[in-house]
């Protein structure tokens, strides 16, 4: 790091009026501990280089000397806020590569989990990204109300953070009685709470001006960038995996896939909110409808894939998240590589927060969801 | 009048009277003068403890919280308990800050606040500086508090705390204007600029009623211009945490920041002390037209709860600004300013200099 500041101060590149300010590791606005070298000029941003590899754990490396089972567990460890789906991910490549068909059951179960872990995620980025405008008392609505879904996870699978509830095969345990009760009385409560975070910021005229037109993305940048998720299709970029390549229950619903047109910071913003409601009307479509059956299917002790390679890929919170498996017919796989949304996502933001402000950096930031260990994993 | 017998000025007569009559002039200069500090620091010290309680609470209530509830009975001394901390915390003084500037700033921001509360009148009587630019003066010495944030953010030798320091002076420098300008307005309908007459004036109704329309923007202006000057929420650019981590005040540790924390809130009381002064008559009570009776049960309220019920009212509305509204940025707050407050101020001194030359006021 050093090497590349003195680089930076030595050569021309660096002018008198200029001056760089070490965004992160340790700051409020990056929700973790990614860090932007950040070149200023006053208050205007002229260059922004993201450096991760703060909390670089290996990961994939560790997948090589575990069995497929428990690189489950690992998964939800990077996107954290999207642990479910990293699950579901390595479950279904692990799945299709044994061509084993899991009950239909747990489709509708997977999927209903999908929705609510996303809802979840939205809430959280709703109430941070409020934090990060300065607007304090967001963070506290959107926790009390994402504090229903977590108490409903625990009460299904134990967990409220790191779910590990999707196992090869199935899920661990079939869901709770009171599940589907629960989940009915949330989106009740959810559905009068939501307008709420429109009128607290949304419709807030000081919030629209520090988000309308700022960090504006193109649909072909966001192509060439790899954007996926909300922030890709903010920019009008179809990549929705749900609707374009749909896995577990999602063929079987009807759902739409929102799109912006704009690409700002603005249009990120109201794509989430928006897809706060399709989530939910996806699991009204479902959460009366989970066929009787088995939770999982038996699968053997020790699974072991067939030799080649397997692809999965699956819509998070943030975007496409993509597992890539290349099985030499051992127990452990020869080699995995996951494709996290948050990594292109985040790599876009020199791009985007060029000639804005640093209030706006932050806001673009806030508004593309980054989840650090998910980009740094 | 009822409220009249809570006149403090027999009290401090009184006191002066026995004085004067003991010892020499000057040294009854010397004591009074004495007596009249240590009660200025008492209540600074014991107020702006209460309104950091008072925001925790305001802001826990806004947000579905508590708020401070361990410490004393409904966590009252939680604030006490927080103020020790930070007396007893450890001066940092980091390696390569400008040591005289580093350690003069935050007393520059103290000062300030102890300059101004100097003309304010919190009940008939108790003013312990009345004379003919009062209003001028407080204008002129809160502008002093910016030299202090400045030097704090240039001597701290971080750049969060320039970028800090240079928004606060761009921010403070372009409000004051507006402070200035709605100030001067309701000047002109008083025709005075001495604190104590501003509120006598205000006898037959407020300012705020009496000046009607013009008074209303101006009331609007000032409140909005007094939460910026103040570096408060939804214009705290100068400590934007998400972006600046604490702006200005990011290298000072223990009782120097405690002087900054301070400062912000008694400087909020002044702001809303100025506000009760000029448009919501002080300590005067509450009348309604020709409702004799009503006005009368008004009238037994202490003039100094009436002060203090409207200065709380205001600093609840500034409170609320903070903590529902998302911060503005930069430029957007420079724009607010030289494009619409200050034209519309402008225009604003126009209209009340008309009315009061047509007599178009109550």
């Amino acid at each position: 790091m050093a090497a590349i500041i003195e680089k930076i101060i030595t050569t021309d590149e660096i002018k008198t009026d200029e001056y760089l300010v070490n965004i992160g590791p340790q700051h409020p606005s990056t929700h973790g501990v990614l860090r932007l070298l950040t070149k200023l000029e006053g208050e205007i941003v002229h260059n922004v280089e993201p450096h991760i590899g703060y909390i670089h754990s290996g990961i994939e490396k560790m997948t090589e000397a575990l069995s497929y089972p428990q690189i489950v567990h690992l998964t939800d460890r990077m996107d954290y806020l999207s642990a479910h789906m990293n699950n579901e991910a390595v479950c279904l490549c692990v799945e299709n590569a044994l061509q084993v068909e899991v009950p239909e059951r747990v489709k509708y179960i997977r999927t209903i989990f999908d929705e609510l872990q996303r809802l979840a995620s939205h809430q959280l980025w709703w109430c941070a990204s409020g934090m990060d405008l300065g607007a304090l008392t967001a963070f506290f609505y959107g926790l009390r109300d994402r504090e229903d879904i977590l108490d409903i996870f625990e009460e299904t699978c134990g967990a409220r953070l790191t779910l590990n509830y999707s196992v090869p095969g199935g899920v661990m345990f079939d869901i709770h009685p009171n599940f589907q009760k629960n989940v009915k009385a949330f989106i009740t409560k959810f559905r009068k709470k939501l307008p709420e975070y429109d009128k607290l910021l949304t419709d807030n005229i000081i919030f629209q001006n520090r988000t309308k037109g700022i960090g504006i993305l193109s649909k072909e940048d966001a192509i060439a960038y790899g954007v996926t998720g909300p922030s890709g299709r903010a920019s009008g970029f179809s990549c929705d995996v749900r609707k374009h390549h749909p896995y577990s229950a999602y063929p079987y619903i009807k759902f739409d896939e929102k799109m912006g047109t704009e690409g700002d910071s603005f249009t990120r913003w109201k794509l989430r909110m928006d897809e706060m409601w399709e989530s939910m009307n996806i699991i009204e479509q479902l959460i009366d409808n989970i066929p009787e059956g088995d939770f999982a299917v038996k699968m053997k002790g020790v699974i072991k894939l067939p030799e080649g390679e397997f692809y999965q890929r699956v819509e998070t919170a943030r975007g496409e998240f993509g597992v890539y498996i290349v099985s030499d017919g051992k127990k452990n796989p020869y080699r995995v590589k996951f494709r996290s949304p948050g990594f292109s996502n985040l790599f876009t933001i020199n791009h985007i927060a060029k000639g804005w402000k640093i209030a706006d950096l932050v806001a673009i930031m806030a508004t593309f969801d980054l989840v650090i260990p998910d980009i740094d994993r | 009048m009822a409220f009249e017998k809570y006149d403090f000025t027999p009290i401090t007569q009184s006191i002066h009277q026995g004085l004067i009559e003991n010892v020499s002039p000057l040294l009854t200069t010397i004591i009074e003068w004495t007596i009249i500090g240590v009660l200025y620091l008492l209540f600074i010290a014991v107020f702006g403890l209460f309104l950091v309680y008072a925001e925790r609470k305001v802001c826990a209530a806004f947000q579905q919280r508590l708020g401070p509830m361990r410490v004393g009975p409904w966590g009252i001394i939680q604030t006490i308990a927080d103020f020790i901390k930070l007396l007893m915390k450890e001066l940092i003084t980091p390696k390569s800050v400008d040591k005289f500037l580093y350690n003069l700033a935050p007393f520059i921001v103290i000062i300030v606040p102890f300059l101004t509360i100097s003309v304010i009148p919190f009940a008939p009587g108790l003013q312990s500086l009345d004379f003919d630019i009062g209003v001028f003066f407080v204008t002129a010495v809160s502008s002093v508090g910016v030299i202090g944030v400045l030097l704090a953010g240039w001597a701290s030798n971080n750049k969060y705390s320039l970028i800090g320091g240079m928004r606060s002076g761009a921010q403070i420098v372009s409000y004051e204007l507006s402070v200035g300008m709605s100030l001067i307005t309701m000047v002109i309908l008083a025709g005075t600029m001495q604190v104590s007459e501003i509120v006598e004036l205000q006898r037959g109704g407020w300012f705020l009623f009496k000046g009607h329309l013009p008074a209303l923007i101006a009331f609007t202006i000032f409140v909005i211009a007094g939460t910026a000057e103040t570096n408060r929420g939804p214009f705290d650019l100068a400590e934007a945490e998400s972006e600046l981590t604490a702006g200005f005040h990011t290298e000072y540790s223990g009782i120097k920041f405690a002087f900054f924390f301070l400062a912000e809130y008694i400087n909020l009381f002044i702001v809303s002390a100025m506000a009760t002064i000029v448009f919501l008559g002080g300590w005067m009570p509450f009348h309604f037209g020709d409702w004799a009776a009503f006005n009368n049960v008004m009238d037994f309220i202490p003039g100094l709860v009436w002060f203090f019920l409207k200065v709380f009212g205001i600093i609840f509305l500034i409170m609320w600004f903070k903590w529902t509204f998302p911060r503005l940025r930069i430029d957007q707050i420079l724009t607010l300013e030289w494009k619409y407050l200050l034209p519309i101020n402008l225009f604003n001194i126009l209209l009340m200099a008309t009315m009061v030359l047509l007599g178009w006021h109550w």
